[in-house]
């Protein structure tokens, strides 16, 4: 472990004493295994805690979900033992956390009611703001921890120039996972650390070996953890006949542009802006999904071409390198993970909402989405899209 | 730092004396109790002798004693050694999950169970049983003691009514083995079961009592082990740590070791509820455990304040385990009426015997601060985490 690299917690911030317990957000993965490996190799005082999401067993056997879960996402029982080795191999004291309710009420259940709305919600951003950096932070707090340390690939740290805390993309640009970050608050980033910010994945991966982590090899996990498979459409029907609720009827019309009817479809939270696939229509040139109206249940398609926009709203904005936005400010935008950060300009917009225009046309700006501001490698804040 | 356990009704650790009884029989006496030589006659002797004291435990005769795996192996052996299709089980909402998942496996053999609710103070009123009486009712399982909050059953009131009506009766006594008197005769069972490592005897070992005459088919089938009651080889270093420690838990009945145990429970009890706004005893003014006590903490989350007592040095319990570890909220809170946000707030505290003074002053030194704190932490709690 010498040749581990030090986690940089941030040594200036008057009230941030060094020293203190950390809580490590332990998943079961790699990433966070390996930050609790790496914290407890400096002789930190560390906590494991596991949150407790979603039991894998509740919509088991149901139509398109597996009989018994699968390893690889959040909660399964063998991610639980993974999370659980590793404490003990590292002689840490480690507790699993019940979320559940919480989980199903703040993420699960938007998740539903958004896509049901026509909407493509992000569930690992209501999880991080609602689950991981506020429950977890208050539970980590309440038992003794001043900090919790996660295995996210972002960097953080305080600008005294500014008075604040700055959340920075991280070393790995490949695994940059700070668009999932953008509505931490100034107390959470204060208590907050990311040591992989500064690392490769691969160097992760070594660290783990020469920490003797037994899954050091462990696949990364990708699809949305609580729906195993990532057939979220039979999860929404699988997920409202458990609730005793019918899947509301949002059937309607696919239309183009102009307003022609070209069929029939299914239902509203079938589809994605941008989606090609499964439209249940032929036309002799590629239709995409461009635009999704829960009033009218209409489903607008078109070429490509239409589906890029140049500026558009979002709301309930929550920002990081400024206390908020009064004025037109130059930034590159990003409105997907994996898209590019590009030119724009964000201006306020009536309460709390933000104007954003891009200097370049985006493909498929997503209702549900976010939409998150940089500046070079700092993250200025974000918010959804509407 | 100073570790205190105050969580025996979980498991208890085994006297030294148990250990001494035990010792010979892993090496120099290590004979099949079954066998003819005298290696296992010597086994055969100290089986015997075993059963000769639980009989003096139970109030019986020694052809009346079956050795077991545990409570869980017990209480599933009285559930379907008894019952056939189309019977009808009595027991409560409030038994420990090795009679209920008995119950549930028994209903796919169409046997049906009727779960008679406690008194909001805990106390199952015999007259609930006795209304619950049909024709087909066979059998009837209460426990002596419950796990959570201590409170004891008018199990003689209830033997009673199955005398009147001809049902069986099982006890499950895992909680009230050595806390209270058992006597068979008087509680009016066919069956009664304990397990070991709840009074100071190794895990993996336990008994029943089995009323002569009892037609009571056994769970593991095999040689003629236990007259045909429980297949398999004696667990022989078990069964002799097993007796030694129920000849200690009868000389402690006697000697007022509970009466000794009820104080120090009393100082802890009055001691947090006169330190600490907010609490209140669960099963409060029943007869009781001398050793348990259960008690809710307004405006804070349970599983959070096991954790901050853990790692100040003091084991306690809240809920029951779930698979992954997390904690659930405590069934028998519930069915005692509980909302769901005071169950979760609530906390176990059992006293081994061997608890002394030190261990409440130290209790009440702990307990007070790690409330504070988690309350000084905890959200408004009108929020989602219910």
């Amino acid at each position: 472990m010498a040749s581990a690299p030090k986690t940089g917690i941030p040594a200036g911030h008057a009230d941030k004493p060094r020293s203190g317990t950390i809580a490590v957000a332990m998943s079961g993965g790699v990433d966070s295994s390996t930050v609790a490996a790496m914290l407890r190799s400096e002789g930190a005082d560390v906590i494991g805690l596991t949150l407790q999401l979603w039991d894998q067993n509740r919509l088991a056997g149901k139509p398109g979900t597996p009989d018994a879960p699968k390893a690889g996402r959040c909660c399964s029982l063998d991610d639980v033992y993974d999370a659980r080795r590793v404490a003990e191999t590292l002689d840490i004291p480690y507790y699993v956390v019940n979320q559940q309710e919480r989980f199903e009420h703040d993420v699960v259940q938007p998740f539903v009611n958004d896509y049901l709305a026509g909407r493509t919600p992000i569930p690992c951003s209501l999880c991080n703001n609602h689950l991981k950096f506020d429950q977890l932070l208050r539970t980590a707090r309440q038992i003794g921890a001043e900090r919790i340390a996660t295995g996210h690939y972002a960097r953080n740290e305080y600008d005294p120039a500014r008075s604040r805390w700055i959340l920075k993309r991280p070393a790995d640009l490949a695994k940059d996972q700070t668009w999932f970050l953008f509505g931490l608050t100034q107390d959470q980033l204060a208590h907050t650390l990311f040591p992989l910010g500064h690392l490769t994945k691969p160097e992760v991966r070594e660290i783990a070996r020469e920490s003797h982590l037994a899954l050091a090899d462990k696949p990364d996990s990708q699809e949305i953890c609580f729906i195993p498979g990532g057939n979220y459409k039979q999860f929404i029907a699988n997920y409202l006949e458990e609730q005793g609720r019918e899947l509301p009827d949002s059937s309607g019309e696919l239309v183009t542009t102009a307003g022609a009817p070209l069929g029939h479809h299914e239902g509203i939270h079938n589809f994605t802006i941008g989606q090609r696939k499964g439209l249940g229509v032929t036309s002799p040139n590629p239709l995409y999904v461009l635009q999704i109206d829960a009033a009218s249940r209409n489903v607008t398609v078109g070429p490509e071409s239409e589906l890029n926009r140049n500026s558009f709203t979002c709301a309930r904005a929550n920002w990081i390198t400024i206390p908020s936005l009064d004025a037109p400010m130059r930034v590159q935008a990003r409105i997907r993970h994996s898209q590019s950060p590009a030119p724009a300009w964000i201006e306020p917009s009536g309460v709390e909402g933000v104007l954003v225009t891009f200097d370049e046309p985006q493909r498929a700006v997503t209702p549900g989405h976010s939409a998150v501001f940089y500046d070079s490698d700092e993250v200025v804040g974000g918010a959804w899209i509407l | 730092m100073r570790r205190v356990y105050m969580d025996a009704n979980a498991t208890t650790p085994l006297l030294p004396e148990v250990v001494e009884a035990m010792r010979p029989y892993w090496i120099e006496h290590f004979g099949n109790a079954s066998s003819i030589h005298q290696q296992g006659q010597r086994a055969r002797t100290a089986v015997d002798q075993a059963r000769e004291t639980l009989a003096e435990f139970f109030g019986c005769h020694a052809a009346e004693v079956v050795f077991t795996s545990g409570g869980t192996e017990g209480d599933n052996t009285a559930l379907f050694g008894l019952l056939h299709p189309g019977d009808h089980l009595i027991t409560t909402s409030i038994e420990h999950s090795a009679v209920l998942a008995a119950a549930d496996r028994l209903a796919h053999d169409g046997i049906a169970t009727t779960k008679v609710d406690p008194r909001p103070d805990g106390l199952i009123d015999p007259m609930d049983i006795l209304r619950a009486i049909r024709p087909e009712t066979r059998l009837i399982s209460v426990m002596l003691a419950n796990n959570e909050t201590g409170v004891v059953q008018p199990v003689e009131e209830i033997g009673r009514i199955a005398a009147q009506t001809g049902a069986f009766f099982h006890i499950d006594a895992v909680q009230g083995a050595g806390k209270v008197l058992i006597d068979v005769n008087r509680i009016g069972c066919h069956v009664l079961t304990i397990s070991g490592h709840k009074m100071y005897a190794p895990k993996g070992i336990g008994a029943m009592y089995v009323r002569k005459g009892t037609p009571l088919d056994p769970l593991m089938v095999g040689g003629s082990h236990e007259r045909r009651r429980r297949a398999g080889t004696e667990n022989v270093p078990a069964i002799v740590a097993l007796g030694k420690a129920a000849e200690l838990a009868m000389h402690g009945l006697e000697s007022g070791v509970m009466h000794r145990l009820a104080t120090l429970r009393d100082r802890l009890e009055n001691g947090i509820l006169a330190q600490i706004p907010g609490t209140g005893v669960n099963g409060a003014g029943t007869p009781r455990a001398a050793n348990t006590s259960n008690i809710w903490f307004d405006q804070l989350e349970g599983e959070a304040l096991v954790i901050a007592l853990d790692l100040k040095g003091l084991a306690v319990s809240g809920g029951s385990a779930c698979h992954s570890g997390a904690t659930e909220p405590s069934h028998v809170l519930m069915a005692m009426g509980l909302d769901k946000t005071r169950a979760r707030a609530s906390l176990r505290f059992s006293l081994l015997k061997t608890a002394t003074d030190a261990d409440i002053d130290y209790a009440l030194e702990v307990i007070p601060a790690a409330v504070d704190r988690l309350r000084e932490l905890a959200p408004e709690l009108a929020g989602t985490a219910g």
